[in-house]
């Protein structure tokens, strides 16, 4: 372990060489914008605990069936396309080039699972009078921020599934290579990742323990 | 010189199948444990707490092994994440004390 480390540390001295991180400009520029996105995430989740904080009436309207039921089935999907499009970059590694773009199209497939399922649910609170801008349960906010976090998510997983079909089309034709699935898949774990944060902190703070 | 290049422009793919399915599982497995824990009753505070202490691995999970940072230079981990831990802090530093102030204020 340490002596791995150690050859790290010294295999990283730029020492004039033309990559310094050993990676190519798009794989920097991807970990760069991912820095900037997940700094607008950190800003959105503390606005809410803020508001959370500061509020005397907040609700805690989840019960077990269907939302939270619900939102961990939407957690496994987006942990298993994760796996999918992490053993999309390996194939695109080793070029095998239909198994690639296979897995990279059921990666888009579970994002778009993901959308339809959680669309439903935002649509079930719609007819239950929560709304972006009105609450029967208490804070009118308590709708701002769900839908506010929930929907900048849903955003960032819609613009990845029609990121990877391009990926996928463009990997199919090789007019991509391997680095370009990769980078996507960088795209890809890090919306994944930020659901690790609004699951816990949007839902599983909110379970109705009454119920 | 130029050995050196090739060295550090050639990409490499550490990691197998089986190791990628095990922290899968494994993340599947905090996901249970945080849902199991919803349901414990326990204070919010520390609720909050052990919450984000379980995203928190989950995440480091998914960003040394599916986004292949354990695997890159160190210099692209430090560009990255002590970066992003200096601008967390200054806006915890910034936001919190005054929310924590507004509860105080309430009736």
């Amino acid at each position: 372990m340490a002596e791995s480390d150690i050859d790290v540390l010294a295999g990283s001295s730029w020492d004039g060489g033309v990559a310094p991180f050993a990676t190519n400009t798009k794989k920097l520029g991807m970990w760069l914008f991912l820095l900037s996105d997940s700094l607008t995430f950190s800003t959105a989740i503390l606005a809410y605990a803020y508001v959370r904080l500061s509020s005397s009436n907040w609700p805690r309207p989840f019960d077990i069936s269907p939302a939270i039921v619900n939102a961990t089935f939407l957690t496994f999907i987006l942990l298993s396309s994760s796996l999918t499009m992490v053993m999309a970059v390996a194939a695109a590694h080793r070029n095998e080039i239909k198994k690639a773009v296979i897995y990279i199209l059921l990666t888009a497939l579970g994002g778009i699972a993901f959308v339809v399922l959680h669309l439903m649910e935002w649509f079930r609170l719609f007819n239950e009078g929560v709304t972006p801008w009105a609450n029967k349960w208490g804070d009118p906010l308590f709708g701002g921020t769900f839908f506010g976090l929930t929907g900048l998510h849903m955003l960032h997983v819609s613009i990845g599934v029609i990121y990877l079909c391009i990926i996928a089309l463009g990997f199919g034709r090789r007019k991509f290579n391997a680095d370009h699935v990769e980078v996507s898949g960088l795209y890809w774990h890090f919306v994944d990742l930020v659901w690790m944060f609004i699951f816990p902190m949007v839902y599983l703070m909110s379970v109705n323990l009454k119920g | 010189m130029s050995a050196h290049e090739t060295a550090a422009v050639e990409t490499h793919q550490p990691g197998t199948k089986k190791l990628f399915m095990w922290v899968w599982f494994w993340l599947l497995v905090l996901t249970g444990v945080e849902v199991l824990l919803a349901y414990m009753k326990l204070e919010p505070r520390l609720m909050l707490i052990l919450l984000i202490g379980l995203s928190l691995i989950k995440s480091a999970l998914i960003v040394a092994y599916f986004m292949h940072l354990r695997f890159e230079k160190i210099g692209l981990f430090l560009v990255v994440v002590p970066t992003l831990v200096f601008c967390l802090t200054m806006i915890l530093i910034f936001v919190f004390p005054d929310s924590l102030r507004i509860v105080r204020m309430h009736p």
